[in-house]
């Protein structure tokens, strides 16, 4: 019987393997951020452990970093002693570090792929769940805990637990007003916050195929949104012109090996998963979310849900604390749901092509009175990028705050945060309660739905601007 | 790790699915570089709520948290177990719970049960009636029982083994130093580095 993508990928990376044991893989690649790694630095200390591969691991900081004032110390003291701590390790243990103000710095899963270290067939591993990104470019890819991270700073491998194979095959063509977002928020509210625990989920058919590789990013980011261990895509022509030329891509005779090997990473015909979802491509439209789970959406054209309207007991008792949390109402239409701030930026949407997703809607527009947009773009690169580009001028002529790169007000560890009662809508990827601020209430949404909806204040798509046209310079 | 073999206590029933990480322990945290002193970061939110089932004194001191399905999904935080080792649980039951949060659970000698949603009813009920029933999970027999309740759970024999016995994981994978060896000087060279080791 043939193989899956995900099952060849675990194949090449097997050390050892005894019945009754979880395999032991090899981890080609290991990204580390201030928050999640200091307890496992400690841990190599007291055991008077090394790091083992210092030529596979890298660092950045990227979740407690402040957006404004970069060239002041960081106001928080707390914050600042987590990134000292983790400067102090890198140089203690010798490991690659990108520190705040540094060319290369930025939100991990932002960076590793942009200088070229994120290669299909790889096993990729960082102490962050959005690890699952790298999927994008048929990497095996997974976030993992702290004691996982000292177990592969220590020994560059970690054991691993089977795991199940789904598909979802995505057919037949988006429509033009959808995005990768749009798509990743329908899979999540179809199967289910828990819907894809166990498995590592590969993303196929036409409308994945056509996708870019930033947008392919957005769609394996949110895997784990869905319970998966990782999410994948096969590599294709599109995955080596991206990874091509970038500062760690293979070069001359490596880089034909590379793409000779890279050609095989395809889930052969006659593979079997284990479970298969099958989406309609054409029949998507912009979606939100209105609940405080990634899985509680439904297109920004539908009303607020009833929770009487769930069969599931547990799913109709989430719904009402999600509602009273929200502070929405049962058959309120989303569109009428206001906003008082945007934020554009995460390891989800904070890549250039989501930057100029959105400027395209914002350019010559403002932003409404009351609302506050934050855009953030996921690292030093994508901003020196945009500011070529000048989507930082229409940003800031729209009446947007144009910041520095980092997690920003996704996770909220650094001053960006929702006050209590604040609504936002966010390219990120999670509405959870307090996520984004202590009593902030959040809505995922797509670069465009984001920008409509700081034009008019309310939820939107670029759609429902025909009464906003954009100002032409006369 | 500290080693598991078997807990009797009393049950916090916390009825609620999709608990995740980020209600487990908020990220301002997260700053924290030690692995204790988080217990008071635990459900920090819904601790504000008097009516939070932590706050009710038949609650304190109870052991065994039981909550609904898909607990600790979200952010791979391990402080999330940290706290909750911190505050005093020593054993989670939930129908599901996600896969990281399991792992790191794992790695630190808290037991997280998978148990079906009727049984989780049947906990919760028993709780809310007598909050001072005491109920045993017992991983020597992958058991938990108590008044009224019996229970049968699985856990994959090589998981039971490292916790029953306490095992470090990385002592466990550096008996293999030859194999990882072996295996490095076997991959190809178009595998990209950092730097220069």
């Amino acid at each position: 019987m043939g193989r899956t993508l995900a099952e060849k990928v675990w194949e090449d990376h097997v050390v050892t393997r005894a019945d009754g044991e979880p395999d032991l893989l090899f981890i080609d690649l290991h990204l580390l951020h201030e928050v999640t790694s200091p307890q496992a630095f400690d841990g190599l200390r007291k055991n008077g452990r090394q790091v083992r591969r210092t030529d596979l691991t890298i660092a950045t900081e990227d979740h407690n970093t402040p957006t404004i004032d970069i060239d002041k110390p960081v106001a928080d003291p707390v914050s600042r002693t987590q990134l000292e701590t983790l400067r102090k390790n890198c140089a203690d243990f010798g490991v690659r570090l990108h520190p705040l103000g540094d060319v290369e710095q930025g939100v991990v899963h932002v960076v590793g792929p942009q200088l070229g270290l994120t290669q299909p067939g790889m096993t990729v591993v960082c102490g962050d769940s959005h690890t699952s990104t790298h999927g994008a470019f048929g990497a095996l890819a997974f976030g993992i805990g702290t004691s996982q991270v000292e177990h592969v700073l220590a020994t560059q491998t970690l054991p691993m637990a089977p795991f199940r194979t789904m598909a979802v095959t995505v057919n037949g063509e988006l429509p033009e007003d959808v995005t990768a977002k749009d798509l990743i928020l329908a899979v999540i509210a179809k199967i289910g916050t828990g819907g894809g625990q166990g498995y590592v989920i590969e993303y196929r058919g036409e409308a994945v195929e056509k996708l870019s590789m930033e947008a392919r990013m957005t769609i394996c980011n949110m895997s784990i949104e869905a319970g998966a261990r990782a999410g994948m895509i096969a590599p294709d022509a599109t995955t080596f012109e991206y990874v091509r030329g970038r500062e760690h891509a293979p070069r001359g005779a490596d880089w034909d090996a590379a793409v000779e090997y890279w050609k095989t990473l395809r889930t052969d015909e006659d593979a079997v998963f284990d479970h298969e979802v099958v989406i309609d491509g054409g029949e998507l439209a912009p979606f939100v979310t209105w609940g405080t789970n990634p899985g509680q959406g439904a297109p920004l054209s539908a009303s607020v849900p009833d929770p009487a309207s769930f069969e599931d007991e547990g799913a109709k008792v989430a719904a009402e604390k999600a509602l009273e949390y929200m502070g929405l109402r049962a058959g309120q239409p989303l569109r009428e749901v206001g906003v008082d701030t945007v934020f554009v930026g995460s390891c989800t949407n904070g890549r250039i092509e989501d930057l100029r997703s959105a400027a395209a809607v914002l350019q010559g527009r403002q932003v409404a009175d009351g609302t506050r947009m934050l855009v953030v773009p996921g690292s030093v690169r994508v901003s020196l990028q945009a500011v070529e580009e000048g989507l930082d001028k229409i940003f800031t002529e729209a009446g947007a705050e144009w910041r520095h790169a980092g997690c920003s007000m996704c996770l909220g560890m650094n001053p960006d945060q929702l006050k209590p009662g604040e609504r936002a809508a966010s390219t990120s990827n999670r509405n959870f309660e307090g996520r984004q601020g202590k009593g902030g209430r959040t809505h995922l949404v797509s670069p465009q739905v984001a920008a409509a909806t700081a034009v008019l204040g309310r939820l939107a798509s670029p759609a429902d601007l025909t009464d906003v046209p954009a100002l032409v310079e006369a | 790790m500290e080693a598991f073999t078997t807990h009797t206590g009393r049950v916090v029933p916390l009825r609620r699915s999709n608990v995740d990480t980020d209600q487990i322990i908020p990220a301002h945290w997260l700053k924290k570089v030690t692995r204790d002193g988080f217990e008071d970061g635990l459900f920090e939110a819904w601790r504000k709520q008097d009516d939070f089932v932590l706050n009710q004194k038949a609650y304190k001191g109870g052991t065994v948290l039981v909550a609904g399905e898909d607990f600790g999904t979200g952010s791979s935080r391990e402080h999330a177990v940290w706290a909750l080792q911190n505050y005093g649980f020593k054993a989670v039951i939930s129908p599901r719970f996600a896969d990281i949060f399991r792992g790191n659970s794992l790695k630190n000698g808290l037991l997280t049960v998978v148990l079906p949603q009727q049984t989780v009813d049947a906990l919760w009920a028993l709780a809310e009636s007598d909050p001072s029933a005491e109920v045993t999970v017992d991983l020597v027999q992958r058991k938990v029982f108590g008044p009224g309740v019996e229970a049968a759970f699985e856990l994959d024999e090589n998981a039971r083994w490292r916790l029953l016995e306490g095992l470090d994981d990385i002592s466990l994978t550096l008996k293999n130093d030859d194999a990882i060896s072996a295996y490095e000087s076997g991959r190809p060279a178009f595998k990209p580095l950092t730097q220069q080791a």
